[in-house]
């Protein structure tokens, strides 16, 4: 858990260090996102960024629901991203997808129960060069094939850093 | 400074690293070290050459020698034998098509060799995170023109005779915008970038901006200038961490060169960049919606007029480029605009970057003249097929665009030509596709993109296209009746003409073009129940051919659910109703005995 002075920290931190003070809040949900375990905002951090923001906290769900990357529920150690785009489709991105379900056995937006991984959809990548391609964290994997997936997901389960 | 012999150039795009150019990056330093060559050899990691698809990638100067699709044993001995006793080591080099190897300069290989390089003139040859080698190749010098001996109006006039158009997608005239927001009252304008790049199958933003981040501070401060603005944005995607870094990083040189801030290069001038990080929507590349979401809303769009020169970031007036468009900016002015016009056709002039990707042996990122066809982009710099078989069309623009079926590749590659085919050039994006490619499939796959993305705000786009969706998904289950073909041909025409934004408006093409031009592929789903391409997985079956399989068991042992039985040497069979068509054993099969048939055997 992140302490609540921490997140005040954040909050303060992002207010001076921003030209305009009005569109912070995008910027200091991924913070506080990077920064908390499990890759999410909890209801207490919400509250606290309504409070030094002055926003409401509705306003805040409001942002918070919209855009795919900020999650309110506990994400796993590693967030792997699936990019399911037209040129990983057409190269056969639909086994990698069908793997990764298969051999973590959740579908998206879940999480394993042992809190290791959860899977999210994503728009492009912006790699097709390499398509089809998966995001982990902040990683990249191009090229892939069922077996590296699986290579991979045993890789991580197994500790390996990324 | 010790005098270097040679420079190597390593690709550090994300294609690359993620194909491993950390670790031979890595060996070839280590090894570099262990020779004590570390002072007269010097590595650059730049941004990405291009050619993704051969990746890793590097190239040895002076010579200009192109090795491709390194690993660290390969770096170990490019190391040894090429550095240390100059040989050049064949086996990683361009293999031309007759297989023939010569180690050839990269300028001279047929993937690079056809290029004109505007916007891309720095990526994958300058280290972007080095100020000084974006200056040595004349950064900057624009911005020192523009300030010191032209009126802002004058920069207006010079990209407006250039005919630069926006390389975002829709196309408009850059000089045009940048008057209109200019010309706005205000005392206080703002200058945005949009790097929200999402079209499926177009990265060139991304791969300028982690290439050659300087060009597009350059730009904006040159349009900043231009237009009257103080602040600027730069609203890039959080999925594209590497871009955010080497921005970031750029940023900060700038303006400890005088770039940025106040009194930019001792003039009256000042003004500053920051960065804004998307969170995961694809609307936001909307200009409406991305103003939204820089205010820290929800980044749903809103009816225009009032453009964003008159009403945009906080109700002030604003303009908007896209990265691509931006980076062609600097060398217009510095050249001038009939340099820019050299290239390109008389309504869309210069060069564009096209990405691309799926069924074609060179992906990656190229930059072409305006106008040249698509097939010499396709056979001459993609290589072709990379399997042999039949390139059947080519989609272009993502979402928002359309099909184009192979007898119309002779057509020249811009805005109008592609426009009168039912597609459009988006923001370059050019997706392969072959016999194996079904069309309804496609225009599913992006229906279901859209349903995903759209911000739901007015009806048309969030009901609708949702709508498109069920009946595509209908008819590629072989559940689809030709009456669903014809409404769903109605649903589209409506929701173009009736969505509140670009993102809805455009989101019915890929329906409508294929229609367009493979009405009879819809026909075969419906009346027929069989698809052509043998692609959606309700209408095929796989079967073994009883004459050509020997009973080696492959098959049988692959099956992730049991379906094929048969005696060891003896025929096998497939149990239709078992078969979850996952198509692993047809990949094995070393003997071409399983196959796919459409309809599915019942």
């Amino acid at each position: 858990m992140l302490a609540k002075e921490e997140i005040k920290k954040i909050v303060q931190e992002a207010k001076n260090e921003r030209l305009e003070e009005q569109d912070i809040l995008i910027y200091i949900l991924h913070k506080i996102q990077e920064k908390i375990e499990n890759n999410y905002i909890p209801e207490y951090a919400a509250e606290i960024v309504s409070e030094e923001l002055k926003i409401p906290t509705s306003k805040i769900y409001e942002v918070l629901t919209f855009y795919s990357m900020f999650s309110t529920k506990k994400r796993g150690k590693y967030v792997i991203r699936v990019c399911t785009s037209l040129p990983c489709h057409v190269a056969n991105g639909r086994e990698i997808i069908n793997t990764l379900k298969e051999e973590l056995k959740i579908d998206f937006n879940q999480t394993t129960s042992d809190g290791l991984f959860t899977l999210e959809e994503s728009g492009c990548l912006g790699l097709c060069g390499v398509s089809p391609v998966i995001m982990i964290n902040n990683e990249y994997y191009g090229d892939l094939t069922p077996q590296k997936v699986r290579e991979i997901i045993n890789n991580l389960k197994g500790g390996e850093s990324l | 400074m010790p005098l270097t012999t040679n420079t190597i150039l390593i690709c550090a795009g994300g294609a690359c690293i993620s194909a491993g150019e950390e670790s031979v990056k890595d060996v070839l330093e280590r090894k570099i070290k262990e020779y004590n060559l570390q002072d007269t050899i010097n590595i650059v990691e730049t941004g990405c050459m291009g050619a993704c698809s051969l990746g890793p990638i590097m190239v040895i100067h002076p010579e200009g020698v192109y090795y491709q699709k390194l690993t660290p044993e390969a770096a170990e001995k490019i190391v040894e034998e090429h550095l240390l006793k100059g040989r050049v080591v064949e086996e990683y080099l361009y293999k031309g098509d007759k297989g023939k190897i010569v180690p050839q300069p990269q300028k001279e290989i047929p993937f690079f060799s056809r290029q004109v390089k505007v916007a891309t003139r720095n990526v994958g040859i300058i280290d972007p995170l080095n100020i000084d080698e974006y200056i040595a190749r004349d950064g900057y010098f624009a911005l020192h023109k523009a300030l010191k001996e032209m009126t802002p109006e004058q920069v207006i006039e010079v990209v407006k005779e250039s005919g630069l158009r926006g390389r975002g997608g829709a196309g408009f005239p850059t000089g045009l915008k940048w008057e209109f927001a200019r010309k706005s009252p205000g005392d206080e304008k703002y200058m945005i970038c949009n790097a929200d790049e999402g079209d499926p199958g177009a990265f060139m933003d991304r791969s300028i901006l982690e290439g050659d981040p300087h060009s597009i501070i350059e730009a904006m401060t040159i349009a900043a200038y231009a237009i009257g603005a103080t602040k600027g944005f730069v609203y890039v995607r959080a999925e594209y961490p590497i871009a955010i870094e080497r921005l970031t990083v750029a940023l900060n040189q700038a303006r400890e060169y005088g770039f940025l801030g106040e009194n930019i290069l001792g003039t009256d001038f000042s003004f500053d960049i920051e960065i804004r990080i998307g969170a995961g929507a694809f609307v936001c590349g909307e200009e409406t919606a991305l103003m939204h979401s820089i205010e820290g809303k929800r980044g749903q769009p809103r009816v225009k007029p009032p453009f964003p020169a008159q009403k945009g970031l906080w109700g002030k007036p604003s303009n908007i480029n896209n990265v691509e468009t931006l980076a062609c900016v600097p060398p217009i002015i510095y050249h001038g605009p009939q340099w820019f016009r050299q290239w390109g056709t008389e309504k869309s002039p210069g060069t564009k970057v096209f990405a691309l990707a799926g069924k074609v042996k060179n992906t990656g990122l190229v930059e072409v003249p305006m106008g040249i066809t698509l097939r010499e982009l396709i056979y001459e710099i993609g290589g072709g097929s990379p399997t042999g078989k039949k390139i059947k069309a080519v989609q272009t623009g993502g979402p928002s665009g359309g099909v184009i079926p192979e007898e119309y590749f002779d057509t020249p590659v811009d805005y109008e030509s592609l426009q009168q085919l039912g597609a459009i050039v988006g923001s370059g994006g050019m997706i392969v596709l072959d016999e194996d490619d079904c069309m309804v499939d496609v225009a599913k796959f992006f229906l279901e993109f859209t349903v995903d993305e759209s911000c739901g705000k007015c009806t048309p786009c969030r009901e609708g296209t949702k709508k498109m969706y069920e009946i595509l998904d209908k008819i590629t289950k072989g559940e689809g009746t030709e009456e669903d073909i014809d409404i769903l041909e109605n649903l589209a025409n409506v929701i173009k003409d009736s969505s509140l934004c670009g993102l809805g408006q455009t989101a019915p093409n890929p329906v409508l073009s294929t229609l367009r031009y493979y009405r009879d592929e819809y026909l075969a789903h419906v009346r027929d129940k069989t698809c052509p391409a043998k692609k959606c997985k309700d209408l095929i079956s796989y079967v073994i051919n009883p004459e050509k399989c020997v009973g080696c068991t492959a098959c049988a042992r692959v099956c992730p659910v049991n379906a094929i039985n048969g005696e060891v040497k003896k025929v096998h069979e497939i149990d239709q109703d078992a078969c979850v068509k996952c198509g692993s054993c047809i990949e094995v099969c070393r003997f071409g005995a399983i196959s796919k048939v459409t309809p599915a055997v019942q």
